[in-house]
């Protein structure tokens, strides 16, 4: 249990967080042939668009609707239906991703108001999806945009229906999955034989493959027919804490019932989606992932030397923050530190003293005696300072390669993962010397002589 | 107020295309009319904090919700030899209760805490749109705060939806002119003292030139902003000379200065081998005009003869690999010209250039180095760019990174020579460097593998069993 600490400074030092609309732009970033776009100043767009590019290393689909600084003291609606028409016009996609910005929220639009007299008066533009959701920047963090976009797609998109398709599942993913996790969950449902729905799916548009040709919108993800269908199916498995509303909508919608996990990292968590999975399907646990889960046992055994009574500060959002916690817990190390973006029903059930909502200056200060400092590229001036190893989660990860093919989820991934943080812990220990085992008080023998 | 400043900037008369327009024309600014659903680029706030964040030793103070600072923080090249304050983010990171009653306190208490924790020479304050938008008063609070902590906190007011990154490129050098330059003397005033303006050292680059200046017996009293301390720009009016590099970015500083302070400047360059040598030329002359020893231009090409000659030994290795490979260059206005002539110098072909962020001036001397049938390409769409790398009508791509998957995805050599890039380009050595750069993208060994389908798909399939 932790005491939930809001950061009181008045300045933010170091920020860990991001801003809300950019995680609903990425959340839009897993759907197929979409184009994502904040409604707010064109420079919102391009820190966003700049952020992707470093992390994913490709190119992104992310437009804008350019507020200037008259429309957004007259209002900017207008601005949307031009940019939607501009957009079908350059880009032909099949949905549109909106998400409202600090700039367009101060005033206040009535933007769903607006689209549906726009959608109304455009009826060329029924076969075009349009998706928004109101995302301050001035409010929350990354994940919630993220998680408000997922539960308006949602609510937007699925079909209503009461009809049932055996062997079909939907997983609601969290922000903090990576593409390599998904990849790993979509075979792990082919392998019990069950046909699985990804939704938000970046593993189709930001998995860094090379296209046969370009497109201006997003490469692959969820298809809007894939997810209109979603009701269909026979359990929904949502992943994090974060995807509780979606899941929640999508039980409204659909009278479906849904499972949350709040991680896929360690041995249980993967005992309970696996067995599970093969409840659904009727089908044993195949062999492979047996194997697996001995193997995971087997680095357990081997690495946990090393992360015994080790001191760990992380800085993450509430759902990256707490699986690693929890995970590092279970290996036997301490989370000295926390340092989170937003709030989270989960934060209070963190395994360590406090959970701090604040920043990478507040995780530095407090992370002084620690073996290890994990939080995204950001900290890695923290890591510096303290001359610490520093291990690289979340987002954004610009200055190593291959973010988004890091598997963390399933026994393979926290096999892994065991093994990363296990040979950082292990490259660090300290070796000792003649002074390493003092007694207290100085030098015992030489004041007795002197007693004497 | 601020309003105000945007129509002085838009009247630059040192800006050749200003000059060009109607009254009219001018009043509207250079801004195009950005197209909802079809506009990209940074705001006016992204280009004040890319021209002043490389000053070193200040703090540099966002004003606004997380999205400003949050989404963007330690994310540009700008090097710096002592502090590094400059990477250190600070924003307020204002919520919705500074939205309804106002962010104006919250920002005096976020500067109280910068100067007790961190005390540095000043603190820059930057406004950005929700902020402005409710009205807060940064210059109102920063010259509170400068008066209570007697130490100057300067008000950069640039928010972003008031343009784009160029207007405030510029209104960042109004706030330098009307709050910074000026304010102190240096100990000690020599006749070999210059100011560089609109240098921001990325990667490095000052320092490729700086050891020429220093040979020379050239000190740089301010770089603006590269690698500067806050005193340094604070005393830079005492430079009897000053170069502008970057085509327009800081013109107004330039022009200003001038005017203030009687302090020549011609635009120059130190891309390219013969730009730098031209620009070495230009400050030795200007300072042996403001007084410097005439001896001073012996000296200068003495040292251009020797350094030519070094770079173009080390180049003419490339020559041959590189003669009449097809570059297609995608960049800012200024960058293109000065890239072109090195690019040739090496023997290789511009197929096109973009000239977006051109000005008029910038195009003429395209013209002048390209010859008049100048590939010149306005605004091209990525698919654009796509097709013409797939269909093999360039060798290699130069741009920034932006288009980066534009090239590497048609499976074409890039090379970054934008912001971000991670290699220093400036002077003899950086010539040297670029040339390294290209030949090293274009005859890495990967291409021949990826151009090569997989034998499944190939029209024979290759016979791999005996
Ligand atoms: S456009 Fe305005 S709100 Fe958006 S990043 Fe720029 S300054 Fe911030």
């Amino acid at each position: 249990m932790a005491t939930v600490t809001v950061s009181h400074k008045a300045c933010t030092v170091n920020p860990l967080k991001m801003s809300q609309p950019i995680g609903g732009a990425l959340a839009f970033l897993g759907l197929a042939q979409c184009m994502p776009m904040l409604h707010g100043s064109q420079g919102c767009t391009a820190f966003g668009l700049v952020l992707f590019v470093r992390h994913f290393r490709e190119s992104i689909p992310l437009q804008t609707t350019a507020m200037n600084e008259v429309a957004t003291v007259l209002g900017g609606l207008d601005n949307i239906g031009n940019a939607i028409l501009n957009i079908q016009k350059r880009a032909n996609p099949r949905i549109i991703g909106i998400c409202s910005t600090g700039v367009t929220e101060t005033k206040g639009d009535d933007v769903d108001g607006y689209l549906k007299s726009f959608q109304a008066a455009h009826p060329e533009l029924d076969d075009l999806a349009v998706v928004y959701v109101s995302t301050p920047d001035f409010q929350d963090a990354f994940q919630d945009g993220w998680s408000k976009a997922v539960r308006n797609m949602v609510d937007a998109l699925v079909e209503p229906t009461a009809a049932r398709v055996a062997g079909q599942v939907n997983f609601l993913l969290g922000s903090h999955l990576t593409v390599a996790d998904i990849e790993e969950l979509r075979e792990m449902a082919a392998a019990f034989g069950l046909h699985a729905t990804f939704l938000p799916d970046l593993s189709g548009s930001l998995d860094g493959h090379i296209p046969d040709d370009f497109s201006p919108n997003t490469l692959g993800g969820a298809g809007l027919d894939e997810i209109r269908t979603m009701g269909e199916a026979e359990l929904t498995i949502a992943i994090g804490e974060q995807m509780r509303p979606a899941a929640e909508a999508l039980a409204r919608k659909t009278g479906q019932p849904y499972i949350l996990l709040e991680r896929l990292t360690g041995l249980e968590p993967n005992d309970q989606l696996l067995d599970c999975l093969a409840q659904l399907s009727d089908a044993p646990v195949p062999e492979k992932y047996r194997r697996q889960r001995s193997q995971l046992m087997d680095a357990m055994l081997d690495g946990h030397f090393y992360f015994g009574g080790k001191r760990i500060a992380i800085g993450a959002e509430p759902d990256l923050l707490w699986t690693l916690a929890t995970w590092l817990t279970e290996m036997g190390a301490v989370v000295a530190t926390a340092v989170t973006t937003t709030q989270s029903p989960l934060l209070e059930q963190m395994a360590c003293q406090e959970v701090v909502i604040g920043d990478l200056e507040d995780l530095e200060a407090r992370a002084t005696d620690c073996d290890l400092l994990i939080t995204h590229s950001h900290g890695r001036q923290a890591a510096e300072h303290l001359g610490i190893p520093f291990l690289r989660m979340g987002l954004p990860i610009f200055d190593r390669l291959g973010a988004t093919h890091r598997l963390t989820v399933g026994y393979r991934g926290t096999r892994d993962l065991l093994f990363e943080v296990g040979n950082l812990l292990m490259a660090n220990t300290h070796e000792h010397h003649p002074e390493s085992w003092p007694l207290p008080g100085g030098d015992h023998a030489r004041s007795q002589i002197a007693v004497g | 107020m601020l309003q105000n400043k945007i129509q002085e900037v838009f009247n630059e008369p040192g800006c050749a295309k200003n000059q060009t327009k109607s009254d009219k024309e001018r009043k509207k600014g250079c801004a195009k009319q950005l197209q909802p659903g079809a506009a990209a680029g940074g705001c006016a706030f992204d280009g004040a904090k890319i021209a002043l964040q490389p000053i070193t030793d200040v703090a540099h103070l966002v004003h606004g919700p997380i999205a400003c600072e949050g989404n963007s923080w330690d994310n540009r090249g700008a090097k710096s030899s002592g502090s590094r304050l400059y990477r250190t983010g600070f924003t307020t990171d204002i919520n919705e209760l500074d939205v309804v009653y106002g962010g104006e306190k919250h920002l005096f208490k976020s500067i109280k805490e910068i100067i007790d924790k961190y005390d540095p020479p000043a603190v820059f304050v930057y406004q950005t749109c929700v902020p402005a938008m409710i009205g807060d008063d940064i210059e109102a609070v920063c010259k509170a705060a400068s008066a209570k902590f007697a130490k100057p906190v300067i008000p950069i007011n640039a928010p972003g939806f008031v343009g784009a990154k160029n207007l405030g490129n510029k209104l960042a050098g109004e706030a330098l002119l009307d709050y910074v330059i000026g304010t102190e003397e240096p100990e000690s005033t020599t006749p070999y003292d210059i100011n560089i303006i609109g240098e921001y050292n990325l990667s490095g680059e000052l320092w490729q030139v700086k050891p020429l200046l220093e040979h020379l017996g050239i000190r740089i009293l301010a770089c603006i902003s590269g690698d500067a301390k806050y005193h340094e720009i604070a005393q830079s009016h005492r430079a009897r000379a000053a170069m502008m590099v970057c085509s327009k970015a800081m013109i107004n500083i330039a022009r200003k200065m001038e005017e203030r302070y009687q302090i020549p400047f011609f635009e120059g360059s130190f891309y390219g081998i013969s730009d730098t040598s031209e620009s070495l030329r230009e400050i030795s002359r200007l300072l042996v005009e403001r007084g410097a020893p005439a001896e001073l231009l012996e000296r200068t090409e003495a040292l251009i003869q020797r350094e030519e000659a070094r770079a173009w030994e080390r180049l003419a290795a490339y020559k041959p690999r590189l003669r009449g490979k097809r570059v297609l260059l995608i960049t800012g206005g200024v960058k293109s010209w000065s890239v072109v002539a090195a690019l040739q110098e090496v023997g290789m072909e511009v197929v096109g250039t973009s000239v977006k962020k051109s000005t008029a001036e910038d195009k003429e001397r395209i013209k002048e180095i390209m010859g008049q049938d100048a590939h010149m390409i306005d605004d091209m769409t990525p698919r654009e760019m796509y097709k013409m790398l797939s269909e093999a009508q360039a060798d290699i791509m130069l741009s920034g990174g932006r288009s980066q998957f534009v090239a590497l995805k048609a499976k074409v050599p890039w090379l970054d020579i934008n912001q971000e890039r991670h290699h220093a380009y400036a002077g003899y050595e950086g010539m040297v460097d670029l040339v390294r750069e290209i030949d090293k993208a274009l005859y890495n060994p990967i291409w021949s593998q990826l151009r090569k389908a997989a034998p499944w798909d190939a029209r024979e399939a290759a016979q791999w069993l005996p």
